[in-house]
Formats: structure tokens, sequence, C-alpha cells
């Protein structure tokens, strides 16, 4: 109970970046050792500094990170993109080295950085779970003994002994996740590993991670899902640009980082291009909020409804796509999920090329006054996930209109009709 | 609650990192489905599958046969030239195609190095062993031949093994070289091809290595592959040349890129999965 599993002692990490390709050809280290001194010599004769043009730029993507978990407990990992989280997995996971610091782990590590690592398209599902167990570490009679409940956990028994290659990525996805999902080391890393296959079988990778806690096992868990990180973890650890924010009780942290990730009076997003491949289908454009007569907000009453409009570009004709948001509460608590394709006259229909706009009536009287945060998300239903953005936009409920106590319990506060008969 | 729990330290090394053998070892099952894993695939779906391990060497015999036996009326050892060049072959392909493989494994797992913790030494070793399968094949195939040339094999193929693991022991430690370097460099891989001719010429393999005087003879047999060659011939199908100095010398170089490819692979390690 008091024991440690991991002790982080100032951790650090240093990249290179710059110019450079990180790779060289033989061909122009040999070419540059002919013509660097001359070109150290012109620099030198034309009176410039000679470290401007070589150096590289050193950046920190972690700095000084100390931190310690004790054995069975569960700890979130949570930051922005780039703050360095997957680093860390990394560091921990011994794949990369700290440049500085150090860290002593206690036991088996079983790391999770991804699904089907070293799955090989030629190879049946049996013998890719052979293979990925090995892997991930699982000895092979561990392997034999687990493959059963493997299979089933995945759904996929029927086409087990087929070329993975002909599998749809869903279900390539759940048989690569069940096998990680039945390793069973003392300690566990996990790197948003959560966020595959549909609402469903994300549900049971909830449950399947949440009975491993339980079992006393030390996990650790970086994600963007607040809501799994709330559910499953005792602490959270908050990283920002490669420094510990802050750590401390899930709720706290998770609170904390996401009313400043996002400002109240972000009315829309604009999103980058993303270089995934999957969003070579369907890209998020913006998002947004709108009172009842089109006008964006921030700060919508109790008792009025308001729009939620999310604009997106198809570039290839998709059969059954959903544009999903999710709504979060400030403790990290899903509220609710709603995709386009609730309405029934979008299912099974084929969105061609071109700018939509999918908007979305959400009921009055029905939010708690309060802070909330929208993730958008699209996909298309059973088959896989195309794009997800969390934590994109933030709104308040104000209490303007509020008829109940403020200090009403629940995670949504409707205003509901009773009848009294006596 | 008083357990034995190992403690593994995560911090930076500094120049050389031990070997770590003891390390590999535990993670031997892995090295199996790695192993397993690219035998299987190199023959799933292909048309002539299995045969691929003896094309190369058989069209390279007889090219060999026709130029440097029939035309150039190059010296063999009293044996037919068929078979003397054959003969060589077999050790060769599995180390050139070792080398290949090899080279370029470190590259090609990419995805395994940057996400999963498990010695990396196991790859490169993963391809080299691989090729053992094609040797096998290769070598029933130059058993065929000898029975066809009605050659007796002499009491010397007790030394065979020894040869065969001088030949994997030279295959891993210019792989190490290699793969490493590749991981940093990319065009070695590149270079494989030239390097693999060279040394091909460098091998008494189209020539006797008779044809060389002492002590250039034992000199030319820091060439590991010299001494399997002659001793392939010699073991298989009593060629005079018994290869006593030549082998010694051969052995010593075969450890020595061993040795220094596994120190070298070590120390840049670290930088794989940065890099790769």
């Amino acid at each position: 109970m008091g024991d440690i599993a991991i002790r982080v002692q100032g951790i650090s990490k240093q990249y290179r970046i710059g110019k450079k390709e990180r790779y060289k050809t033989l061909r122009d280290t040999l070419a540059s050792t002919v013509t660097v001194p001359f070109q150290r010599a012109g620099r030198l004769l034309r009176g410039e500094g000679l470290d401007v043009a070589e150096r590289d730029e050193m950046i920190w993507a972690l700095k000084d990170i100390s931190v310690e978990l004790r054995r069975g407990e569960a700890i979130g990992v949570i930051g922005a993109n780039g703050s360095g989280k997957s680093t860390f997995l990394k560091i921990l996971s011994r794949i990369t080295e700290p440049t500085t610091g150090f860290a002593d782990i206690y036991g088996r590590v079983g790391s999770l950085l991804e699904v089907g690592t070293g799955f090989h398209p030629e190879l049946t599902g049996r013998e890719n779970t052979y293979l990925n167990g090995a892997i991930l570490g699982m000895k092979r009679d561990e392997i034999d003994r687990k493959f059963d409940e493997i299979v089933a956990f995945s759904e996929v028994e029927r086409f087990i002994d087929t070329p993975v290659k002909h599998y749809s990525s869903g279900m390539y996805l759940r048989l690569a996740f069940a096998v990680a999902a039945h390793l069973d080391p003392e300690i566990l890393l996990v790197d948003e590993v959560l966020a595959v296959g549909d609402a469903g079988f994300q549900k049971k990778c909830l449950g399947k991670m949440g009975s491993v806690t339980k079992e006393g096992r030390t996990v650790l868990l970086v994600s963007h899902n607040m809501g799994a990180i709330a559910q499953l973890c005792a602490r959270t650890v908050h990283l920002e640009q490669g420094r510990l924010k802050c750590v401390g009780p899930s709720a706290e942290v998770v609170s904390a980082y996401l009313s400043s990730s996002v400002g109240a009076d972000v009315k829309s997003s604009w999103f980058a291009d993303s270089s995934k491949p999957n969003h070579a289908e369907v890209r998020f454009s913006s998002a947004r909020l709108l009172s009842v007569d089109e006008q964006p907000l921030s700060v919508v009453r109790f008792d009025s409804a308001f729009f939620v409009e999310i604009a997106y570009a198809v570039l290839v004709p998709i059969r059954d796509l959903s544009i999903s948001y999710k709504v979060h509460d400030a403790q990290g608590n899903l509220v609710f999920e709603a995709m386009d394709t609730d309405m029934p006259e979008w299912k099974g229909r084929v969105r061609e090329p071109g700018q939509y706009r999918s908007i979305c009536e959400v009921l009055p009287s029905f939010l708690k006054p309060g802070r909330y945060h929208i993730s958008l998300g699209s996909f298309v239903e059973h088959v896989k996930m195309i794009e997800k953005q969390e934590s994109v936009l933030s709104f308040d409920v104000s209490e303007v209109g509020y008829p109940l106590n403020p200090g009403r319990l629940g995670v949504v506060s409707p205003v509901l009709q009773w009848k009294v008969i006596g | 609650m008083e357990q034995n729990v190992q403690v593994i330290r995560i911090e930076r090394s500094r120049g050389w990192v031990a070997l770590q053998l003891k390390e590999l070892w535990a993670y031997r099952e892995l090295l199996y489905f790695l192993i397993w894993r690219d035998v299987k695939v190199r023959y799933k779906q292909t048309a002539l599958g299995v045969s691929w391990a003896i094309i190369q060497p058989v069209f390279t015999m007889i090219v060999f046969s026709l130029f440097f036996g029939r035309l150039a009326k190059m010296p063999s050892d009293g044996i037919p030239y068929p078979l003397f060049s054959y003969a060589a072959l077999v050790p060769w392909t599995f180390f050139s195609h070792g080398l290949t493989l090899a080279s370029n494994s470190l590259v090609g797992s990419a995805n395994l190095i940057k996400k999963v913790y498990f010695p990396r030494l196991a790859i490169p070793i993963a391809s080299v062993t691989s090729g053992v399968i094609d040797f096998v094949i290769a070598f029933i195939v130059l058993l065929g031949m000898m029975l066809y040339y009605g050659i007796v094999p002499t009491i010397n193929v007790i030394w065979l093994p020894l040869l065969l693991l001088i030949t994997f022991i030279t295959s891993l430690g210019v792989s190490l070289w290699l793969s490493a370097l590749n991981v940093q460099f990319r065009d070695v891989r590149y270079m494989i091809p030239f390097l693999t001719q060279l040394w091909l010429f460098a091998t008494p393999i189209a020539y006797p290595s008779s044809l060389l005087s002492e002590p250039w003879r034992t000199l030319y047999s820091l060439n590991p592959m010299v001494g399997v060659v002659e001793g392939f011939r010699w073991a298989l199908l009593g060629t005079e040349t018994a290869p006593g100095p030549i082998l010694i010398v051969s052995s010593l170089a075969a450890l020595a890129l061993l040795v220094g490819g596994a120190f070298y692979f070590r120390r840049l390690e670290k930088t794989f999965a940065d890099v790769v």
C-alpha cells in the first residue's frame, strides 16, 4: 500500500530541432567534412559569428518532472498537444532516454503506446495475436491461456483465421485493443489508446481499464478524454509545455485544466489543416454557438434554447457520416453527446463533397448553470473514427431564468412537471 | 508486504553500453516470433514460394560456370566447376541475404522501435536467422548435385555446423554495424548491393584460393567468408586445401566483427527511437 511503483526524479528530455534533416546521408556528411572548413573560414573572414548558422535549436520536451506513483494507484496525465505527455510515457517505457534525471521502476511494465504495433497485414488474426502479444511482452503460454478471452473480447471470432489485411479498420482496432487489454503487467502505461472503435467498444475498453485498476495494478493513463480520466484515476498530473503544472486529485486538476485551456469568450474556432491521413475525408472548419436569432454567443440563459453550429468540408463522397459533439461540464463529466444522424433523414445517405454545416438545437431549461466545454467528432458509425477535436469551445449557462435552488444536485437540471395527488 | 521486486533505473547512458545479453535471453520468445514472422511473411502470397531460396545461387552458379568455368577455364581444385562454385554459393547466399535483410531491418521496424521496448539487437538477429531455412533448402540441392556428380562427402562434414556458425557470426557482425549506421545515414542501405558484389569477388567463390600464394593467402583470409567457403568445399567435396590457418584467421576476424558490431550497435541504440 505504501510501496512506490514508480519514482520519477527530475526527468528532462531535450530534442534537437532545426533546419537539418533528422537523418542524413553518408554522402552529405562526407561532402560537408570537406566543405565545412571552407565555409567557416569564409564566415570568419567576413566577420560573422561562427556558431550562428551551424547551431540547431534545442528544445526541452520535458523539464524537471518529479512525481511518485504508489503501487495500485491510477494516475492520469493531461495537457495540451505538445505538452510532453507522450514523451514522458516513452521515457518511462524505455523507448527513449532522458537527457537528465532518472526514474526508478519497481515491477514489470507493460506499455500501450499504440494498438496493433507489429501487426502484419499478411498474417491472420490468430498469428497477429501471438505476434502482438509477444511484442507487448506476454509469454507464449500466457497468450495460449488468454487466447479465447482475447478473441471473445474483440468480437472477430469468425475471421480470426483470415489475414488481417481483409479486416475492416474497426475489426483491426478491436482485435489490437483486445490483445493489449489482456496484458498483465504490474505497471501499465497507456497513451490515449482508449479512443478506438465505436462508442460501444469504447465503453467496453473503459470497463476493462477500470477492472485493471481495481485489481491493484498501477496505471498511468495519458488521455484527452476528461471523462475517462475523472472516472479511472484518483490523481492527475497536468503537463504544460514540458513542465509539471500541477498534480492532485483528478476532479480539481481536470477542472483547472479545462478552465484554463479554453477562454469563455471564444465564440468559434478555426481548424488548421490536419496532417492525419483519415482527415482527408472530412475536415472541420469551424464551430460556434448561436442564439435563437442566429447571433453568436458564449453565454446563454438557462431557460433559452441555443444552437451548436459545426461547419465542415466533405472531401470525398461518404455514406453514413455522422457529425457529433460532446458536452462536458467543468468537472469533466460527459453530460451528453449528440450526432446529426440522430435525425433519421440522414441515416444511410451519402454526403457528396462540399461545404456543410450541421446545426443542432439544444433544449432550453436543461443544462445546469455553469461552464461547459464542447468536443467535436466525425465518424462512420461502427466502422471508423475520422476526426476528433477535444475541448474546442466553451460556453456558460447563466443563472438567469433558473427557477430552482442553485445548490441543486445532478449533472443536468431539467425543470420537470409534477402532479401531486392527494 | 514483502516482495522481491527488481528495480529498473531509467537514466541517460554515456559512452559504451553493456551488451546485456541476459536481457536478450529473457526476450528470446519475442526473438522467436520475429523470426517466425519474417519467414512466414517472406513466402506468403509468392508464386514460386520456397523455390526463391534456390533460384539465386543456382542461377549464379550457371552464369559462373558458363563464363568462368567454360570460357575463362578457371581451375577448380579438381572438382567439376558447377559443383565447385555452387558449394561456395550456398553459405555465401546465406551470408549476403542476411546482410541485405538485416541492414535495413531497423528502419523497416521503425514503428516497433518507436512504440515498444525490447532489446533492439533482436531485430537484426531475427533477420539473419530467418535465412537459415533458405540455407537448408539450398543445401539439399547441393547434396543432390553431389549425388549427380558422384562425389561422396568426407568425414570432415562434422565441421559444417561450425562453418555455418562462422557465416552466421560474420553476417550478423557486419549487419550490426550497417543497420546501426543505416538509422543515421539512410543511404547506407543503397551501398549494400555494391558491397556484396565486391565481397563476392573478394571471396573464393568463382575461383579457388589456391590461386594465391602465401603469405597473401593467409592475409586474404581476414575475410571470414574465405575460411567458410574453403572449409565448405574441403568438408563436402574433399578438396586438397585443408584450411587450418585460413580458418583460424577467418574465425577470429568474424568474432572481431561481431563483438565490435554489437558494442557499436548498443552504443547507438539509445538514439534509434529519436532518429528512425
